[in-house]
């Protein structure tokens, strides 16, 4: 398929991916500040929710410096052109969260399931389009799930209603073949006027080659976040794929300097630690495991006593999905335990 | 000795499950299953098991309660479905166990409040969910030793044993299992969480209970409370289990639990539903024991 002239929207997640290394305590100011710098340089959707989703506030996954809808309520008033969307994960967001999104003024929803659990998200999305929104399905962890696998799950939620399909590589595992051929299978399956998408991360240096794949194959929405601030070794960063894009002709309505500069001078200088692909995150890419376990097992590690690689090895083994970050200290302490090395003061 | 005569509604897995439950029950005895579709599996292989069975719904039980001795019904079908069940049976002098989302009366957690229940002679309570089964337990566990602020339940089950109904209304699981955490548990806010995980080999139900205490937690007391709790419910749910804690974290109180099914109808791994079919047989045993001694008469509803 040529690539001429094609016109892709690039969704960009900063605000919702990007709190998942900054353990969900972004401040009103950062969050104002990148989305109005978001929204200048000419992206016309991103997405501000707590990085678990809406709901996503919890000891489970960590408690937002604040909630959802004082993030929104702050950053919506703003926009001059680009839309704001959120995220929800049926089993932890639910229909009022979607309600209260819908009230402060959001108007594109994005909910996520399992890439073969789609038919938990029936409720919400039949909801969201009731709401007249643009509505999105999400299928996370991509690679878990055959190519017919994948599509029949795509056609549940374009079933129920949803105007958008996403294949979500949330644990950054999938290479170019792999996305090109899913997105093909997805194109030809899924109805022409549904849209689709692809959200990639970066644990094995291929965010952008995946999302220039997609965009190949078939996809016009692209995630991507500034600097790749986001799970794991990050996403898909927004200038980086805005910069190809421009060498490849392909249209995406961003200024690249001015979403270079939001990057350089806003985002990065958000990162505690600089985000990089080390053994850990590479360890995600290679087992396909999910990105926003990386920081859990850290801190496991750090108590338990046992590298965070092995952690993160065991859990791709027992087939952990997203959402199950409540498994990897009980992993990690029965690695520690199994070994003898089990810190005093740790055990119960 | 005598038997309380009971009969279920909804021949799905869950009813069937509990068919398996009562029959072994030395004071509960199934004499009729209730269904819709004539061709069900559930209904023949209740017949098979010498079961009165009907496939016009409650209506076509009805004529025959009474001269059946029926006193105890289970409703396994829908939330949709249960208040027009219980208010057709309830009517002639049976008292409901709801297994269903429907919750028109009390929750009931039985190490928690199954004997209020069977003195305040209760004709509905509801089982809650499994996760809530699984978990609201060791929140009151903790709750009774000190104030609990914040409950929080991360249930994961495998894929295979989350049926339909479960999909369809999985707010339905997340809501009524944190109003549980609170209500039962006594944390003073509480949130739920399920995940639900297709590995092959499925897995075990597992579950999560994080609690936060409003002051430093008395780490001796919290835990002979939570021993203490995890043996009562070991009782009617042997496959209960604590895989890891109670670890204390500043305020923070971590839970891990697994529970392992029977394996009646349903495979070892189902957890969650054997959780609510052996907490439902528990609680209509409880009822069925105060009945046959006497200290308990059934009301008209």
């Amino acid at each position: 398929m040529s690539t001429e002239k094609k016109h892709i929207v690039v969704h960009d997640v900063t605000l919702r991916d990007g709190m998942h290394p900054l353990r969900h305590q972004m401040t009103l100011e950062q969050m104002t500040s990148v989305a109005t710098g978001l929204d200048r340089a000419g992206i016309p959707l991103l997405q501000v929710t707590h990085g678990e989703g809406l709901g996503g506030g919890s000891v489970n996954y960590g408690f937002g410096r604040h909630t959802d809808e004082e993030y929104l309520s702050a950053v919506l008033p703003l926009m001059k052109h680009a839309k704001v969307s959120a995220l929800l994960l049926p089993g932890i967001g639910t229909v009022d969260h979607l309600k209260m999104a819908y009230d402060v003024g959001v108007r594109s929803i994005y909910i996520a399931t399992h890439c073969t659990e789609a038919d938990v998200a029936q409720e919400h999305i039949t909801e969201a389009r009731k709401l007249g929104m643009d509505t999105v399905g999400f299928l996370m962890m991509s690679h878990m799930n055959s190519v017919e696998g994948l599509v029949s799950q795509a056609k549940l939620m374009e079933g129920y209603g949803a105007n958008c399909i996403y294949m979500t590589d949330s644990a950054g595992h999938m290479l170019p073949a792999q996305v090109t051929e899913k997105i093909h299978a997805l194109r030809a399956a899924l109805r022409p006027e549904t849209e689709l998408g692809f959200h990639g991360h970066n644990n094995l240096s291929m965010g952008v080659a995946n999302s220039v794949a997609a965009v190949e194959a078939g996809v016009n929405r692209v995630d991507t976040s500034c600097a790749g601030l986001g799970a794991g070794a990050g996403n898909t960063q927004t200038e980086v794929f805005v910069t190809v894009c421009a060498l490849m002709g392909i249209e995406t309505g961003v200024d690249m300097f001015a979403i270079q500069d939001v990057a350089e001078d806003l985002v990065r200088p958000m990162k505690k630690t600089p985000q990089k692909i080390g053994r850990d995150a590479l360890t995600l890419g290679y087992a396909g495991v999910y990105g926003s376990f990386l920081g859990f097992a850290w801190r496991a590690s750090e108590k338990y006593g046992v590298p965070a690689r092995e952690i993160l090895l065991e859990m791709g083994r027992r087939g952990m999905v997203g959402g199950q970050e409540d498994m990897i200290e009980g992993t990690a302490y029965r690695l520690a335990k199994e070994r003898g090395v089990l810190k005093t003061g740790t055990d119960a | 000795m005598n038997k309380i005569k009971c009969a279920i509604i909804g021949p799905g897995n869950i009813g069937t499950d509990l068919l398996y439950k009562l029959r072994r029950s030395k004071v509960l005895e199934p004499v009729w299953m209730v269904g819709v579709v004539a061709a069900s599996e559930g209904l023949a292989r209740a017949r098979e098991f010498g079961l009165k069975t009907t496939a016009d719904g409650v209506d076509g039980m009805l004529p025959h309660v009474i001269e059946d001795g029926v006193q105890i019904a289970f409703d396994a079908t829908s939330a949709a479905a249960h208040k027009a069940n219980s208010d057709k049976l309830t009517a002639l002098g049976v008292m409901m166990i709801d297994l269903t989302p429907a919750a028109i009366g009390p929750y009931c957690v039985p190490p928690i409040n199954l004997q209020q229940h069977t003195s305040q002679q209760e004709m509905n309570v509801n089982m809650v969910t499994c996760g809530g089964q699984a978990t609201v337990p060791v929140v009151a566990a903790i709750s009774r030793v000190q104030k609990v602020a914040y409950g929080e339940i991360v249930a994961t089950v495998s894929s295979r044993s989350a049926g339909p109904g479960t999909r369809l209304n999985i707010d339905e699981f997340t809501v009524t299992t944190a109003r549980a955490v609170e209500r039962v548990g006594g944390a003073q806010k509480g949130k739920a969480i399920i995940i639900l995980n297709p590995a092959k080999p499925p897995l075990m139900m597992r579950d999560t209970v994080y609690c936060l205490t409003a002051e430093a937690p008395d780490q001796k007391a919290i835990t002979e409370s939570i021993q203490k709790m995890v043996a009562e419910v070991q009782q009617y749910v042997p496959g209960y289990r604590i895989v890891q804690g109670p670890i204390f974290d500043g305020n923070r109180v971590s839970v891990y639990i697994e529970v392992e099914g029977l394996g009646d109808f349903l495979p070892k791994y189902s957890g969650n539903l054997d959780i609510m079919t052996s907490a439902a047989t528990r609680t209509a045993e409880n009822f069925a024991e105060r009945i046959l001694d006497g200290t308990l008469k059934l009301k008209v509803a």
